[in-house]
């Protein structure tokens, strides 16, 4: 009780209690001193964590939206591609196109065709995805064939790491993913310019795969848009109206209590107990089917129920009375006075509400995770009923890929949901700076 | 008609409701100059009501109810003897396919198949639909009943629920009269789908407790309670989907408790100092442009999802503990209780700092003017006046923030580690209950194995801790928050 002590030992000596006083004083602006300084000591470290987690994340994301291609120079030979002579969908869908590939680059680079081992090697530098990318060039344009075409093909995710500088040419040859005589092609190849850089287009467009270069997260964009759709199109309309009912029309009784404390604690409730209920309820009470999207939304509309409940409840109680009021005064129902007047005023805190609910269920992991949204999905999704997966989901699902691709995409795909988060929460920020009214 | 289809017929018998029922109510009645009780957009929404309302509940309820019906009653139409009937889901879906197949063949083939003269396997192969064996007659017979049974309840929808929504289109058109109180009727209806609207927070928690009520009493009857609760190893096996016989495997939940007590108490030890000083300083010293820059800043930690530091724990923090320790002679595993438990105390500062900020704004000002009355610094002043005032708020933040600790899934998903210790060393790996009910529930595991069940026990067991922290903290948080008002 430093206070009361300065205050009452004044009787003594002037001259003693003064240096004493001067003393404790010192002690005293020290002890503040030191207070304020623990104060901005936990404000940099938080924004040191900060600074470090986005550091970390950008350096190691920001080449996976480049990808290493080699521009060949492929013929097309019917021979290969139709050896029927006719043009039969079946043929063309499972013709060898791995092989003109391989014929390409070993024409390219240089490489004697007639030795196996030195064609394995030069072979060995493109991506196993190849024949995929020439196959969706003919399927596009059958008269293509016969001709002489140069496509950007995917290099080998071990060729990328090499382009981005990331790999260890100090490792000794038997142990390292690349020979030696490898090494040499490619550096020919990139001084040539047959080897190069681009804009990493398939990050977005592709879905699962074991290979890193032809892994994207195309289809969990697509399947995080239905969940969000859903969750808007369900948790929005429901939340305003209980919010409505609970803040306008509800009697203050034992019930009323009851749904408060419930959705109090909803906003606390582990996610992860979500994605329980709806593995027990929707999946296998009501059959819906695992890994769809829609029984994500489902899932996470019900966990962003209680924010959007909350952020309405806030926005209606802040318009004042007054204007209730004056509309049930010209002769309008209640419910004309809340519809007509006090949702549209409310309308900035409710869709700020709304956008950090839907922020939230876009970074959800846990829960999708208990619906079987873990699932390996190549193609994309058209309808919220087929299997898709999430954007965190995919986070997960490659946070745990030892190469360094992999690695790399999953540093890149956490960037994009950032982005995505970012530019949400600055919506929310600004249109609750722009158009909240005080009253 | 499909039930989509019928449903979009509904909406449209709706609409055409709305119009004529707002067409009605605006033609005049001579002598008065508006004699409509309500504006005519009300009838408009009577009729709406009439003609979509009892339609829509027939259709839906009609469309839930019927599928199990007819399931029960070809289950039940198949002989008891039959050698599948152990394998019910097999022969469910065998029937399914059959019921898909045969809508392709034609009544006369139908005659054949039944007569013994075709083979229904190769008879379905030439239209498309593979059969592994040649199926049993009684199992033809079940397709063909439930193929009859749906085209009857196809019609019931079709027929009966666009057939009500007409009739209740005239019913409410024939009521809609200058006297009738549209306006107090239709709002009525509205005020009753607002209360359903929050009703489904509580059918929600009532879901969420019934449903891994059911499961978990379930698993209670494989495996004994005090296994479960006293258990001291946690070590479920595994059975592979198709496996008879269950293999035994020990439940404990105490060592995953632990973990995530553990983990929670390091998280709590870092976002607690952390951010109750921050809370301090941005609400007593700091000016306003500081307090505006460095604010939302803070609260982009709140912002970022779990996943995002799961992954930075496991491929940056992990490894740089693991180096700091092998440099002073610690041996730290990559995933440990001090990794998992530092990065979610950070994930939990903004959490701490803005519900303590909160707190320590509502201290009323005269308190802190008394304080410095008497002499006092600041930080004499926050220290013995402004914290005590505001402890039991700030025990009720902490409290939230404990329990948001224990729920908390993909940090220790990926840092904690999945062997089940019972260590009090920080360093070394543990397990979360949060953990292994993802372990258990990923993978390709038989739904009514023990070891599947298990993780509806864990996820019981999560939710009344967190529901027992919730609502004690909030309760204190609301007491305190009444005591200044």
């Amino acid at each position: 009780m430093a206070v009361q002590s300065s205050v009452s030992s004044t009787a003594p000596s002037l001259a003693l209690s003064a240096k004493l006083d001067a003393g404790r004083l010192r002690a005293r602006y020290a002890a503040e001193w030191r207070f304020r300084a623990y104060g901005i000591a936990a404000i940099l470290f938080g924004l040191t964590f900060l600074a470090i987690l986005f550091f970390s994340i950008i350096s190691r994301g920001l080449p996976a939206f480049q990808q290493s291609t080699f521009n060949l120079p492929i013929v097309l030979d019917p021979a290969v591609i139709t050896p029927s002579g006719q043009r039969l969908e079946n043929e063309l869908f499972m013709a060898d196109y791995t092989a003109l590939a391989n014929k390409a680059i070993v024409a390219t680079l240089g490489v004697d065709a007639n030795s196996k081992p030195a064609v394995r090697q030069a072979t060995q530098l493109l991506s196993n995805g190849v024949d995929v990318q020439i196959r969706s060039a003919i399927l596009a344009n059958p008269n293509l064939i016969g001709q002489t075409i140069t496509l950007p093909l995917l290099a080998d995710g071990n060729v990328d790491s090499v382009m981005k500088g990331a790999f260890d040419r100090t490792i000794p040859e038997e142990r390292r993913k690349l020979n030696d005589k490898q090494l040499q092609l490619l550096d020919t190849a990139a001084a040539k310019g047959i080897l190069t850089k681009s804009f990493n287009w398939g990050l977005f467009t592709f879905g699962a795969s074991s290979k890193p270069e032809t892994a994207g997260i195309g289809v969990a964009l697509i399947g995080s848009f239905f969940m969000m759709l859903t969750v808007l199109l369900l948790a929005v309309p429901l939340g305003v109206a209980a919010a409505v009912y609970l803040e306008e029309f509800a009697p203050k009784n034992f019930f009323t209590d009851v749904i408060e404390v419930n959705i109090n604690n909803l906003a606390a409730i582990p996610s992860i107990v979500f994605g329980l209920l709806g593995l027990a309820i929707f999946i296998n009470l009501f059959g819906m089917p695992r890994s769809a999207s829609i029984v994500g939304g489902l899932v996470l509309a019900l966990m962003t129920l209680p924010t959007i409940i909350i952020a309405t409840r806030a926005a209606i109680g802040a318009v004042p009375p007054s204007i209730r009021e004056a509309a049930v005064g010209v002769g309008a129902s209640k419910m004309q006075a809340i519809t007509h007047h006090v949702l549209p005023l409310a309308i900035p805190g409710i869709l700020t509400g709304t956008i950090i609910g839907l922020a939230k269920a876009l970074g959800e992991t846990a829960p999708l995770l208990m619906i079987g949204m873990v699932a390996f999905v190549v193609e994309a999704p058209t309808t919220p009923l087929e299997p898709a997966t999430a954007l965190p989901v995919q986070i997960f699902m490659w946070a745990t890929a030892a190469e360094r691709g992999f690695v790399e995409r999953t540093s890149g795909a956490t960037m994009i949901l950032l982005l995505f988060l970012i530019t949400m929460n600055l919506i929310a920020i600004v249109l609750r700076r722009r158009y909240e009214r005080r009253w | 008609m499909p039930l989509l289809y019928v449903i979009a017929a509904i909406f449209a018998v709706g609409l055409v409701g709305y119009v004529a029922g707002m067409m009605r109510a605006t033609t005049t009645v001579s002598g008065r100059a508006n004699p409509w009780h309500s504006r005519s957009g009300y009838y408009g929404w009577y009729v709406l009501l009439w003609a979509m309302l009892p339609a829509l509940a027939l259709t839906l309820l009609w469309s839930v109810t019927f599928p199990v019906y007819s399931t029960r009653t070809v289950f039940a139409s198949l002989p008891a003897s039959s050698p599948t009937t152990e394998s019910s889901s097999l022969t469910m879906s065998t029937v399914g396919l059959l019921q898909s197949g045969l809508r392709s063949v034609s009544a006369a083939e139908l005659a054949e198949v039944q007569s013994g003269k075709l083979k229904v396997r190769d008879l379905l192969l030439s239209r498309g639909v593979p059969l592994a064996s040649d199926p049993a007659p009684y199992l033809v017979a079940a397709a063909v009943k439930a193929n009859a049974l749906d085209d009857l309840s196809r019609a019931v929808v079709t027929f009966g629920g666009i057939g009500l929504a007409v009739i209740g289109l005239l019913f409410g058109l024939s009521r809609v009269k200058p006297e009738l109180r549209s306006r107090n009727l239709v709002e009525r209806v509205g005020l009753l789908g607002l209360a359903a609207a929050s009703a489904v927070a509580i059918l929600t928690t009532v879901g969420i407790v019934f449903s891994m009520l059911f499961e978990t009493i379930h698993f209670f009857q494989l495996v004994p309670a005090s296994n479960f609760f006293l258990g001291t190893v946690w070590d479920p096996r595994f059975s592979a989907a198709g496996q008879d016989a269950v293999t035994e495997g020990q439940f404990g939940l105490l060592p995953l408790l632990w973990g995530t007590l553990f983990i929670s108490f390091v998280a709590l030890v870092v976002a607690v100092p952390v951010g109750l000083f921050s809370a301090i300083y941005m609400s007593e010293y700091a000016t306003p442009t500081v307090r505006g820059f460095v604010k939302p800043l803070l609260e982009i930690l709140a912002g970022i999802p779990t996943i995002v530091y799961g992954f930075f724990a496991l491929v940056t923090f992990g490894p740089f503990l693991r180096d700091i320790g092998a440099l002073a002679g610690l041996d730290i595993s990559a995933t440990s209780v001090l990794t998992a438990g530092l990065i979610m105390g950070v994930m939990l500062i903004p959490f701490v700092s803005s519900l303590s900020d909160d707190i320590i704004n509502a201290v009323p000002q005269s308190l802190r003017d008394g304080a410095y009355a008497l002499g006092a610094t600041k930080s004499e002043t926050i220290k013995q006046v402004i914290l005590p005032a505001a402890l039991p708020g700030i025990v009720g933040a902490i409290l939230l923030a404990g329990s948001r600790a224990i729920g908390e899934t993909m940090i220790v998903v990926l840092a904690a580690g999945i062997a089940a210790n019972l260590t009090i060393n920080p360093l070394e790996p543990v397990t979360t209950i949060t953990v292994k009910i993802v372990s258990q529930l990923t993978g390709d595991l038989e739904f009514n194995s023990p070891q599947t069940l298990v993780s509806f026990a864990l996820g019981l067991t999560l939710f009344f801790f967190t529901l027992c922290l919730n609502i004690y903290a909030l309760y204190i948080v609301r007491k305190y928050r009444e005591q200044y008002d």
